[in-house]
């Protein structure tokens, strides 16, 4: 077990499976330079620039080029540098990447990985901050990950690198300094399995990404006040893990979901809704959801922090669904 | 082709002759298949195009990739698919190339290298160069040959798939099979500049026009890109003109032609035109027919079987969706 960075235990967790496998190889924009946010440093001088490939600013070509690599054997891994870029590659991830392997009968298998770094940090507005998990949850054929930890990011991008499903692969720009124990060699974390963050009896969170660490100081506040929350943080929203979500809110009555996107038609809903159809005559308070307004990210700092999900709003969501409030 | 002096390729011509006729036999059916409502969706019949699926495949290999259109019947015939298995997928039947997934738009048949027909214009583009990526970077001697319509080269794949082979030098034959409409508008009316090969050209990529009608001709063309491609020079592009002799789908009576134009582009269709030269190099007319002939039969026996054949079990709406997750409603 070492202690490692949220941005170094993604790194390692490449260059593992790049040692392991040869026919990993990985191509995006400014790779060679280490990535823009410096997540592939070092890896050129070990696997070279054909493994370790720049590309052009060409979304499309980067994301359409993966697939076309991928039913010819090889696993590529893309960099897609904002998950608001890979926009730009909306067709040769929806309706190629997801669907050749069903639409062609079972002929092919599409496993890639494309690296889609979401999320606000500071003053990036509405064009290098969004979160958009939600958009491939709804897509059958894609495998959506958020790691919320430097251990899970290393065991889940591991895990879908040997993936033969095309997996979006969602890391948090704020928690790239994020440092933490990671298990050392083969670590593995599988898809759809949850992780309890902390148990308790009260109500149940839910959230995952960057809003596990703003929803824990929520859950260490209500703690102090008597409140035990049961967090849960979702790691990969498809496949999602109903089960120990329905078990927890089984045990505790309440369920309250928390996520940075925009609150309308997020996974949260989805969350919400199962919990409700299942669970609903044994609920002790109705379903919470807490995400952004419906409104777009701005550049001034007390704009931009109007839409966050912050601990003292989980927190007077819970202390409300509990009674306390 | 010549042979050295100055013969025809008879042989070679009589091929192409029996595999254009193969093609055009297979869509008059399918279009059939359309009229007796066993033929479920969107066909894109590509009549009076054949020279350019004949002339190009010709020059494929079994190892070779093929990445063809939603017009690409005759490119999948020729790269050796069977056409029982096609007609099926037309009617969306268990034995379909894709288990009658597919249909039409997404016929592929990955035994002979045929990675898909494309719902989507201009997807295949950079999907063929990243075919070819793996294929260098496997250090594979085989090429991927993409082909795409006129219409496609409007669209920012274009660009970016062909800048992306040519950075990397990659082994792909380009093929802009050019029938003078997108969908349903004439292309040269909303396409600036030289066209296809003098975009080609401008990214470096050397680019040869042909008479897409003179199977001969394209034969020729990409015999020659082909070879250049196989010693390392990189990718290559033909731009084919050819005329498309049906609408754009089975449904479009493709009245925005004027008659005189289309009586004149009859006149030069590629068959005939083979099959006069077959003619006039001794080849008789009874065995001309029999290609037609055989054709239309092989064809015919293809529909009899599939509409035999059942439909694929409904359970497979949740087979080859993902490994990760169940799509199943009860699952949620």
């Amino acid at each position: 077990m070492a202690i490692a960075s949220y941005l170094e235990a993604g790194r390692d967790a490449l260059a593992e499976e790049m040692r392991r496998d040869p026919l990993v190889w990985v191509v995006g924009e400014d790779l060679g330079r280490g990535g823009v946010f410096g997540q592939y440093k070092g890896l050129v001088e070990e696997f070279g620039p054909e493994r370790i490939s720049d590309a052009p600013i060409s979304e499309a070509a980067i994301l359409g080029a993966a697939v076309g690599a991928a039913m010819m054997g090889t696993r590529p891994v893309v960099e897609m540098r904002f998950s608001d870029f890979a926009l730009c590659a909306m067709d040769e991830l929806v309706n190629q990447a997801a669907k050749a392997r069903f639409m062609f009968g079972g002929q092919t298998r599409v496993p890639l990985v494309v690296r889609e770094p979401i999320g606000m940090w500071r003053s990036s507005a509405a064009q290098h901050s969004q979160s958009l998990e939600a958009w491939y949850a709804h897509v059958p054929g894609l495998v959506v990950a958020c790691p919320a930890t430097p251990a899970d990011t290393k065991g889940l991008l591991k895990t879908a690198i040997r993936s033969d499903d095309p997996v979006v692969f969602m890391e948090h720009k704020n928690l790239w300094g994020l440092s933490g124990e990671v298990p050392d060699g083969e670590h593995l974390v599988p898809f759809g399995e949850a992780r309890i963050v902390r148990p308790g009896r009260d109500l149940t969170i839910v959230t995952w990404s960057a809003q596990v660490h703003v929803a824990a100081a929520a859950a260490e506040s209500l703690a102090a006040e008597g409140i035990e929350s049961e967090l849960i943080d979702l790691r990969t929203l498809w496949p999602w893990d109903k089960e120990r979500v329905l078990a927890s809110v089984a045990k505790t009555g309440r369920l309250l979901v928390a996520h940075e996107a925009v609150a309308v038609a997020g996974f949260g809903a989805e969350i919400a809704a199962t919990v409700a159809e299942r669970l609903g005559p044994a609920l002790k308070a109705p379903v919470r959801r807490l995400g952004a307004p419906r409104t777009l990210i701005a550049y001034a700092p007390p704009v931009e922090d109007t839409v966050r999900v912050t601990a003292a709003a989980i927190a007077e969501a819970a202390r409300s669904m509990t009674g306390r409030g | 082709m010549t042979m050295p002096g100055g013969n025809l390729d008879r042989d070679r011509l009589r091929d192409h002759h029996r595999l254009m006729w193969r093609i055009r036999a297979f869509e008059e059916q399918a279009l059939k298949g359309l009229d007796d409502k066993l033929v479920l969706g969107a066909i894109h019949p590509s009549i009076g195009q054949e020279a350019v699926a004949a002339g190009v495949t010709a020059n494929l290999g079994p190892s070779d990739i093929l990445l063809s259109t939603h017009r690409g019947h005759g490119h999948t015939l020729g790269k050796g698919a069977d056409s029982g298995a096609m007609m099926r997928e037309l009617l969306g039947r268990e034995g379909g190339n894709c288990g009658g997934k597919g249909g039409s738009m997404h016929i592929a048949d990955f035994s002979v290298g045929m990675l898909g027909a494309n719902g989507v214009v201009a997807a295949n583009i950079v999907i063929a160069a990243g075919a070819a990526h793996a294929i260098k970077l496997k250090r594979e001697p085989h090429l991927v040959c993409c082909i795409f319509g006129d219409g496609a080269i409007n669209r920012g794949p274009f660009l970016e798939g062909l800048n992306w082979a040519a950075v990397f030098q990659l082994p792909v034959l380009f093929v802009c099979e050019d029938n003078g409409f997108a969908a349903t508008t004439r292309t040269r009316t909303m396409t600036a500049g030289g066209g296809a090969s003098a975009r080609a050209r401008a990214l470096g990529i050397p680019a040869v026009e042909v008479d897409g009608n003179d199977v001969l001709a394209v034969d020729a063309a990409t015999a020659e890109l082909t070879a250049a491609i196989r010693a390392g020079g990189g990718p290559r592009f033909l731009h084919a003109r050819t005329y498309r002799l049906t609408g754009h789908t089975g449904a479009d009576p493709a009245a925005y032609r004027p008659a005189d134009e289309l009586a004149a582009r009859r006149r030069d269709e590629p068959i005939g035109r083979a099959a006069e030269l077959l003619a006039g190099a001794g080849v008789p007319a009874e065995a001309l027919a029999a290609d037609q002939d055989d054709a239309v039969l092989e064809m015919h026996a293809a529909y009899a079987a599939a509409r035999a054949a059942p439909f694929p079990p409904a359970a497979t709406a949740f087979t080859d969706v993902q490994d990760a997750g169940d799509p199943r409603r009860e699952a949620f």
